[in-house]
């Protein structure tokens, strides 16, 4: 069923390429329909999927492939991944939706996303590292082409800065890798095996330094300040499409990475380094929602609130390190809401980047004092925009507030420090009042004159998105349900 | 069923508002719809509060979402959702464009506050709190073509926004000092975390009470229409603060500081905000100033622990407030301008209006027998038992509330001498066009809340205070007759001091004590400015730095290149081209010399080989000698050596 799941966008995708005569028209329906019913599918294996035991997988499938390492095709979902993979097939079908207006070479675009979109799912069911690396990189290589094929300025440079970075941070992880093959008795890539060994407790020394190399290149894709600085450009330059699949599938890559791999394989040095982490988090979410504040680009400022939403994540899953007897239900309430704010801030942030792309599609800009009065054309534009920036800035009702409520309060009774971080959510509240005052209030002026309201497409595509948001807002459970017996799955791997 | 209600009450009118706001295109039912919406949850609010339900469903952080009625929610919840109602016929007479968001709003808002009265658990009353925040945000900008009104509304939200953020403290305080995050268990935490708890809860209704430090955005909040004042800053939202209080009483009593400092807050505030209400020339800012007074009376009151005498002044109040801004509103409808010079002598000329207002600022003034009298009597009664100091203080504010009600009842009756008329004029429709006109729909519900005004008192006057303080599980604390008598007195006598005088008009307290400057200053502008330092450094250091290392390694790259080509594959170059040239000369010196030195060595080696065997003889003797020969020359070499 995963590699059906992982593989059906794939083979899509080569029909598509296959066919190059084929009408734009149906190209584009044809991927619109792939990923409903790749959707369908994770919604299927929703339904029957049953927590499995701690440090176990649902759904699993193996296959040997590379055996002299000790490399096999292993696939699985947990409380983890699920809801990724899902938030997943959603943010697809929904940039599917939003490009069937697309003019620019459709076919390949959308065999592109067909291939991104088996790329990221693939990640996110990996059980083995080799496969985890080899998909985290394609998903590099795909965004690549995304960026520097459909962007817009200096998409290329952007696109070129993108790719190094984020490859070099691969890297590092690659080396993190290794070194976990090498500590496992018998040597494994085998991420089931790994954590149920974790290999380097007891070793201080060689686990600080894996745990280090495995941060290094998480860290780089989260991103977390100091190595977010690829993101912005990144953002600015990119289609809205992929803006939304970069910011909501590729950037939970790295914080997956956090509680997959680095918690439950390297418990040790994840406490040791747990002070560590939770000051990177802390220091993203000032740091992201200062700058966020300061920015008159559109684009720039929802990728900085992107660093800001990532640290919240770093913050809890550091907090969830600092081990203490009296501690364990805060500490998994904490990853919980990790956990969770990766699925809100896919919809909430996929949906911010669709509608900020209608900015660029109606006016070439996304400048915002370029703009004034917007909501005067364009009010369903404006009212879908206010309920995004609501919901990023975590007002309850929206997913946001399930996921910072919880972040939060896990993370203040486990650390009191954390509580420093609250400064993030006014100065997101601040930011993105200020974004909609200045681009849809006041007298209707510049680039707002004669401003096309959403279309058919944009407004279904970006208004699932929210819809899903107000469903996990209002009815946490369903997701909460699957989420929680992982986390604690994970804050009882991470005492070990 | 009557669980149904709870849940009907709080969903019916967040279904229907945001259905209303959302869509633009109901604009021609927006009204009916509307009114049928807030009358039907008045209902059910009432009902609810006869059937006291309780409805829960799991939540998060182990925690579930879980609405009650009791007796405090029992008086809050109708209040709220009456008002509503009332606001909401006012606003069908009043608000002529954009009905379906400003009414879709409203609705929203109400949820959110009965939602607020009714929650169990820290959770679900977040939850609506912060829905409130918001919802007063899209009120108070409603006329966003006008930046500054949008402003006013940021300011409300942030401001308010950074009080909430104790109530995310405070909720991880109940999990991490195990007291749980329902309502009723917040008392029982460790003593350190209990502390915190309530730090937490105390700023987070302080924000919203507009108390002391907050309370500059409740006059931006002004920019707002008048029946979003009518409902947000008396009935809801500002009031919610003092609920709040009053809900966790028995957390703050618990850490005993935590009473006495709410309690001084409350008295500090109904004193010095009383002073900022008597300064103001505009009455919607009189109004707002006073709003936050009398709200310091409800913190007083939760303080003082006298829970049945603060909810019997919250309820009083919002029934007073109501009605005032409401007139206000009518008012500024009508003649186009709410400045107190512009409205002298309107009473004469809409009657119902003008008496309904009187009332109600009598009220507010605390004349005997009106509702604030009896109920703000209740408070202080409390307060006395508690500290000499808080009653004087309490009293004082008293005074003044008296002060700031005369000033608009002077204003309203007295008549305008011929030569003065001008004057008065020239403030008319100085803010937006007036009609000269108030409709039946915008006097119907000034009736009811005039009614209000004037019997709500009974909440703290025997036999129902008794009955509400044994409801609420506490003493009730009766003010002495000396008590009462008092108050009414100080309030007849500033009255008549204030219409033979009238009041002086300090400027420091006409600009709210510079709070909204202060703040701009002290927070606002270094936090942009850090911002946009931050954002330099972002740009110019770490990315050049990022940009900085790849050039870096680009040029190395290029010199490595190069290198690559001038150095080693030039090097190379010259080696294979240096050993082809050997190997030419190898090969021509080959025969001559390698071949001709091999055949001399081999001639040596067959010499040599002639020489060695010259000693072997063959002969034993010979042998011997030659042994002895070598083994003097290694003892010689031994002994030299060593």
């Amino acid at each position: 069923m995963l590699s059906l799941i992982v593989f059906l966008p794939l083979a899509a995708a080569l029909v598509l390429l296959a066919l190059p005569r084929l009408g734009d028209s149906i190209a584009r329906w044809t991927w619109v329909a792939v990923a409903a019913l790749d959707l369908a599918l994770v919604v299927g294996v929703w339904l029957a999927y049953e927590s499995p035991a701690v440090g176990q997988l649902a759904f699993e499938e193996q296959a040997p492939w590379i055996p002299g390492v000790n490399s096999s095709y292993h696939l699985g979902v947990d409380g983890l991944s699920l809801p990724l993979i899902a938030m997943t097939a959603v943010i697809f079908l929904a940039c599917a939706v939003y490009a069937l207006r697309e003019p620019d070479r459709p076919r390949l675009q959308a065999a592109l996303f067909l291939f991104l979109q088996s790329v990221s799912m693939g990640l996110f069911v990996s059980a083995d590292l080799i496969l985890f690396f080899l998909f985290f990189d394609l998903s590099i290589v795909a965004m690549y082409f995304v960026i520097a094929g459909w962007g817009h300025n200096d998409a290329g440079r952007s696109a070129m800065k993108f790719f190094l970075y984020t490859f070099l941070g691969s890297l590092a992880l690659l080396v993190g890798f290794i070194g976990l093959y090498i500590a496992a008795d018998p040597h494994t890539f085998d991420m089931v095996e790994l954590t149920n060994q974790a290999p380097l407790n007891g070793s201080f020394m060689a686990g600080g330094l894996v745990l280090a190399a495995i941060l290094m290149g998480l860290a780089v894709k989260t991103p977390t300040v100091p190595f977010h600085t690829w993101l912005p450009p990144a953002h600015t330059d990119a289609p809205a499409i992929g803006s939304a699949v970069l910011a909501g599938v590729l950037l939970k890559m790295g914080t997956y990475g956090f509680v997959r791999i680095a918690m439950p394989m390297l418990p040790e040095a994840w406490r040791a380094w747990a002070w560590v982490i939770i000051v990177v988090g802390i220091i993203s979410v000032v740091y992201g929602a200062l700058v966020a504040l300061a920015q008159t680009n559109l684009k720039r400022m929802i990728a900085y609130t992107s660093v800001n939403h990532m640290g919240y994540i770093a913050l809890a899953v550091g907090a969830a390190g600092l081990v203490a007897d009296d501690t364990a239900q805060a500490r998994s309430i904490a990853v919980t809401g990790a956990v969770t704010q990766m699925v809100s801030h896919g919809l909430i942030t996929g949906a911010l980047f669709l509608l900020a792309g209608v900015l660029q599609d109606r006016a070439s800009t996304y400048d915002m004092d370029a703009y004034g009065g917007l909501a005067g054309p364009a009010p369903r534009f404006a009212a879908f925009f206010a309920v995004g920036a609501f919901a990023s800035l975590g007002l309850p009702g929206l997913s946001g507030f399930i996921a910072e409520f919880q972040i939060f309060t896990g993370s203040i009774a486990a650390a009191p420090v954390t509580a420093v971080a609250l400064v993030g959510i006014l100065l997101t509240a601040a930011l993105f009042l200020r974004a909609l005052q200045r681009i849809f209030t006041g007298p209707t002026r510049g680039r707002s004159t004669g401003f096309a309201d959403l279309r058919p497409t944009e407004t279904w595509s970006v208004g699932a998105l929210l819809f899903l948001s107000l469903l996990i807002g209002i009815l946490p459970r369903p997701l909460l349900d699957i989420i929680e017996p992982a986390a604690e799955a994970v804050v009882e791997l991470v005492g070990r | 069923m009557t669980q149904a209600a709870l849940w009907l009450m709080v969903l019916l009118p967040a279904a229907v508002g945001g259905l209303l706001a959302l869509n633009p295109r109901v604009e021609r039912f927006a009204t009916i719809v509307s009114l049928t919406t807030a009358t039907a949850t008045a209902a059910l609010a009432i009902s609810v509060a006869i059937a006291r339900p309780s409805v829960s469903m799991p939540f998060m952080a182990g925690t579930d979402f879980a609405l009650g009625v009791d007796a405090l929610s029992a008086l809050i919840a109708p209040m709220v959702a009456v008002v509503t109602l009332l606001v909401l016929v006012f606003v069908a007479g009043e608000i002529r464009e954009s009905r379906a968001r400003f009414h879709g709003l409203m609705l929203l808002f109400a949820s959110a506050a009965l939602l607020t009265a009714t929650a169990q658990t820290l959770p679900a009353l977040l939850f609506a709190w912060e829905l409130m925040g918001a919802m007063s945000y899209a009120l108070i900008g409603f006329w966003w073509r006008d930046d500054h009104r949008v402003s006013a509304g940021l300011t409300a939200f942030v401001t308010t926004r950074t009080a909430d953020v104790g109530l995310y403290v405070a909720a991880a305080a109940a999990v991490a000092g195990g007291a749980g995050l329902a309502l009723t268990d917040l008392a029982e935490g460790s003593p350190g975390w209990r502390d915190v708890a309530a730090a937490g809860v105390l700023v987070a209704a302080l924000g919203k009470a507009a108390q002391l430090p907050f309370s500059f955005w409740l006059s931006r909040a002004m920019e707002g229409p008048s029946p979003v004042s009518a409902l947000l800053h008396s009935a809801a939202m500002v009031a919610m603060g003092g609920y709040l209080l009053l809900r966790t009483e028995p957390l703050l009593a618990a850490t005993g500081w935590a009473s006495t400092a709410t309690a001084w807050v409350g008295a500090i505030t109904a004193l010095v905000l009383g002073l900022v209400a008597v300064a103001q020339r505009d009455l919607k800012q009189l109004l707002a100033a006073s709003t936050s007074a009398q709200l310091g009376f409800v913190v007083l009151a939760a303080g003082v622990g006298s829970v049945a005498g603060g909810t019997a002044h919250l309820v009083a109040h919002a029934s007073v407030k109501a009605l005032l801004f409401l007139a206000a509103g009518a008012w500024l409808t009508a003649l186009g301008t709410k400045r107190l010079a512009g409205l002298y002598g309107v009473a004469r000329r809409w009657r119902l209006v003008g008496w309904s207002v009187t009332v109600g600022a009598l009220s507010l003034a605390g004349v005997a027998p009106l509702a604030l009298w009896a109920t703000k009597d209740a408070v202080l009664a409390a307060a006395l038992e508690e500290s000499l100091w808080l009653y004087a203080v309490g009293l004082l504010a008293a005074a003044l509330s008296a002060a700031y009600a005369g000033k608009i009842l002077v204003v309203i009756w007295r008549e305008v001498p011929q030569e003065g008329a001008t004057r008065v004029e020239q403030h008319l429709d100085e803010e937006q066009q007036g009609s000269r006109h108030v409709g039946v729909l915008e006097q119907a519900p000034l009736v009811v809340l005039t009614v209000g005004a004037a019997v709500l008192g009974l909440l703290a006057l025997p036999p129902m205070g008794g009955r509400l303080a044994s409801a609420l599980g506490e003493e009730a604390v009766d003010a002495t007759a000396a008590e009462w008598a008092v108050s009414a007195l100080i309030a007849l006598v500033v009255l008549a001091a204030v219409w033979r005088w009238g009041v002086p008009e300090p400027r420091w307290a006409r600009g709210w004590l510079g709070l909204d400057a202060a703040t701009r200053a002290v927070v606002v502008r270094p936090t942009l400015a850090l911002a946009a330092a931050l954002a330099r450094f972002d740009d110019r250091v770490l990315d050049r730095a990022v940009t900085g290392v790849a050039a870096a390694a680009l040029s190395a790259a290029k010199g490595a290149a190069v290198f690559d080509d001038g150095v080693l594959d030039a090097g190379v170059d010259a080696a294979s081209r240096a050993s082809l040239r050997a190997a030419d000369r190898a090969a021509r010196d080959d025969d001559r010399w390698i071949d001709g030195l091999v055949e001399a060595f081999a001639a040596h080696m067959r010499t040599l080989g002639q020489i060695a065997r010259r000693p072997q003889t063959g002969q034993l003797h010979q042998y011997y000698l030659q042994a002895i020969a070598v083994l003097a020359v290694g003892v010689l070499l031994l002994v030299m050596v060593r």
